[in-house]
């Protein structure tokens, strides 16, 4: 009886691995990588923010406080009011002139303190463009600042900015990635399966591209971008320039893929079946590889975001009232500036951050993208 | 070897040819034709127009005609190396961009030394040392290397170079060597500045190599032969240097081509950030100012730079790899 409980105990187990959908082997496998599943809460995270930008930022991104041109980040106390408390405060930023300098020297007054607020109502917002309110997730009793990144130099609250900048830098990438993946898919799979001259052609383009340096193409294309243009426009223009470059990676891997997998017996069998090319193409090949091509894709994000980082530090890219990470780093460009306000380098801390979890996330995607390699059994 | 070498050039011709198209059209891009603009420009600010010279020019470039008689007229001058007229500083753009463009060469080429010189021994070192404390320490800085974009290296650097050292990071010469003729001393300090930016511009890459040159000789060392050689009792280090490792180094010679454009790339923003006197912030200024010709010829002659080295690394992979000659 002992040993019939034992077997039944074990053959699920081992059942269950076999019976399993590709896509539980998948998550499986994927959950194995420790970093990666660390990297993929940080992305979700990093999305909610830029979702939730409005509640969860202290302040409209473009409210100048005037009071505040280039306040330090905040801190937040528990030790005020000359006793230790559970709940924090900030303290009241006050400043005084440097009689040589003549900049503005901040510093927190303890003798006044504003406590913090969850859920507190503040500025008023249109959230989502869909209804108007006023609570943000932190905030502090008017009177009080909570700076917790500082400001910059037209006293705007950096947090709250790197939370509206992360809508735009965060999206460009999957847009980007997006259009390149329509863009490779297309164009890797004619060459792929077709051949001949089709192939030939195709490849030639890809190597082309592949062999101009991306950041110079960059720069002379989004260069061209009429300063006329509206916000909106100036952000597909760019996205449109990132991906010119960024299809070819796609389109390899697509070709490589179909070249493989169209020899396989499983290819033929369709074929003699009588399937034709698209069938053959959508119901046999393409959920073969697309595992594949979603990681490959998955990988390409960051340099798209990081393109966007670099074409707006230079001026090139999207420009203000856009406000993107790279459009903030912008204000670095001046390194005696940084010197004096080295908060202003806050972005480059979330852009390490999302880039690092894209990377994870992707050699995990790629571990993880053929359940069927290395059977664990 | 001689049929793969002239069949490689070949090869290169339409390469070349798409590459200037693309230059070309990037020479295109700013709207209505660029002398009138220029010529709105200096009219508006009071300026004396050299009526002449821009007809000259028109003529040259034979701006009233077809964009395909421009291409051609563009192209024929480019191949008998004149790349046009630069306004912003009023000289031919050969004269501007001599110095900018080799100085570019020789920084990103620093700069693929320095990748390959890293790379290749700790790659070797991470994967005969798997998941040993040394092999994550070095995975955890090569993930680090590969997340930092070497122009925000480049910002924390000079930003700490300024505040904790109180030393500026900027440029590639001495303030005394800056205008000076090149000289051996010249060449000495630029060479004593240079690393900084090298290492700037190297960091990613070295960083993604490093992985490559892992997982390579991960694959390498599991195999049959490696096992046969162990058994045949070959020096663990005789055994390591002379297949596995020779195997798994050819995936990153031919990933040479991929890596170019990616060090140039980095160069040219690495650049505008260290105030480099190399291409970036010069066509920075180009492209802002719409000084379309020294643009179109800083993309153009990049570009070719990189095809032809890629070539070269081509044959330096058929060299190195028997193999490649069957094909």
């Amino acid at each position: 009886m002992r040993f019939l409980h034992r077997t039944t105990s074990a053959v699920p187990e081992k059942e269950k691995y076999f019976v399993a959908k590709p896509h539980e082997l998948m998550w499986w496998k994927y959950k194995k990588h420790k970093l990666a599943v660390v990297a993929l809460s940080v992305i979700v995270l990093m999305y909610l923010l830029a979702a939730l930008a409005e509640p969860l930022a202290p302040y409209n991104p473009e409210v100048r406080h005037l009071r505040h041109l280039y306040a330090p980040p905040q801190g937040i106390h528990f030790w005020y009011d000359g006793s230790y408390h559970l709940w924090p405060a900030v303290c009241k930023l006050k400043f005084q002139i440097d009689p040589e300098t003549l900049r503005e020297i901040y510093y927190e007054d303890p003798s006044e303190f504003y406590s913090v607020r969850l859920f507190h109502r503040g500025e008023r917002y249109r959230m989502w463009g869909l209804f108007e309110t006023d609570i943000h997730v932190l905030g502090t009793d008017s009177g009080g600042t909570i700076f917790l990144f500082g400001t910059d130099g037209m006293g705007r609250d950096l947090l709250s900015r790197i939370i509206y900048g992360s809508r735009v830098s965060l999206s460009i990438g999957f847009i980007g990635v997006f259009m390149s993946f329509l863009l490779g898919i297309i164009l890797g799979g004619i060459s792929g399966y077709f051949g001949g001259v089709p192939d030939l052609i195709i490849q030639r383009i890809i190597e082309v591209l592949r062999s101009i340096p991306s950041i110079p193409l960059w720069m002379g294309l989004s260069a061209a971008l009429p300063m006329t243009w509206s916000p909106l426009k100036v952000y597909f223009g760019i996205t449109l320039i990132l991906s010119f470059l960024g299809w070819t990676g796609t389109a390899r891997a697509v070709r490589g893929k179909l070249l493989a997998l169209r020899e396989e017996d499983f290819a033929m069998a369709a074929y003699l079946a009588g399937a034709s090319n698209a069938r053959i193409i959508r119901k046999h090949l393409l959920p073969s590889f697309l595992s594949h091509i979603i990681v490959s894709i998955t990988l390409h994000i960051p340099g798209m975001i990081l393109g966007e980082t670099a074409l707006s530090y230079l001026g090139l890219g999207l420009r203000p009232p856009i406000i993107s990470w790279g459009v903030l780093l912008k204000e670095c460009q001046n390194i005696q500036d940084v010197a004096f306000h080295p908060w202003l380098l806050l972005p480059v801390l979330f852009l390490m951050f999302i880039i690092l979890s894209f990377n994870f996330m992707g050699d995990g995607l790629r571990d993880a993208a053929d359940p069927y390699a290395s059977r664990v059994a | 070897m001689i049929s793969y070498i002239i069949r490689r050039i070949l090869y290169m011709i339409p390469t070349l040819i798409i590459i200037s198209m693309v230059s070309f059209f990037i020479i295109q891009l700013p709207p209505g034709d660029y002398l009138t603009t220029k010529i709105a420009q200096l009219e508006a600010q009071d300026e004396l127009v050299n009526r002449d010279l821009i007809d000259a020019l028109r003529e040259e470039y034979g701006l009233d005609k077809p964009l395909y008689v421009q291409y051609a007229k563009w192209m024929w001058n480019v191949l008998q190396g004149d790349f046009g007229y630069s306004w912003e500083w009023n000289k031919p753009v050969v004269d501007v961009i001599g110095e900018q463009i080799l100085l570019t060469a020789v920084v990103s080429l620093a700069s693929l030394l320095l990748v390959y010189l890293i790379a290749i021994p700790i790659g070797i070192y991470s994967a005969t040392h798997q998941y040993s404390a040394g092999d994550h320490a070095l995975t955890f800085l090569g993930f680090l290397g590969l997340t930092t974009p070497n122009f925000l290296l480049a910002i924390v650097l000079l930003y700490a170079g300024y505040a904790f050292f109180d030393k500026s990071f900027i440029g590639l010469f001495s303030p005394e060597f800056e205008n000076a003729p090149w000289s051996f001393a010249k060449v000495l300090d630029m060479l004593t500045h240079m690393w900084i930016p090298v290492i700037v511009i190297s960091v990613s890459s070295v960083a993604g190599y490093i992985r490559v040159m892992r997982a390579n000789l991960l694959d390498e060392l599991k195999k049959q032969y490696v096992v046969t050689a162990r058994a045949k009792g070959l020096s663990e280090r005789r055994l390591l240097l002379k297949y596995p490792v020779r195997m798994a180094i050819n995936p990153m010679i031919s990933g040479l081509s991929v890596l170019l454009p990616h060090l140039v790339s980095g160069a040219t923003i690495t650049a505008v950030v260290l105030s480099l006197p190399t291409t970036g912030p010069m066509l920075l200024g180009a492209l802002r100012s719409q000084d379309v010709y020294l643009s179109g010829a800083f993309i153009l002659l990049l570009s070719t730079l990189t095809v032809i080295s890629t070539l070269l690394s081509d044959l330096l992979l058929a060299w190195v790899d028997p193999r490649i000659r069957f094909e």
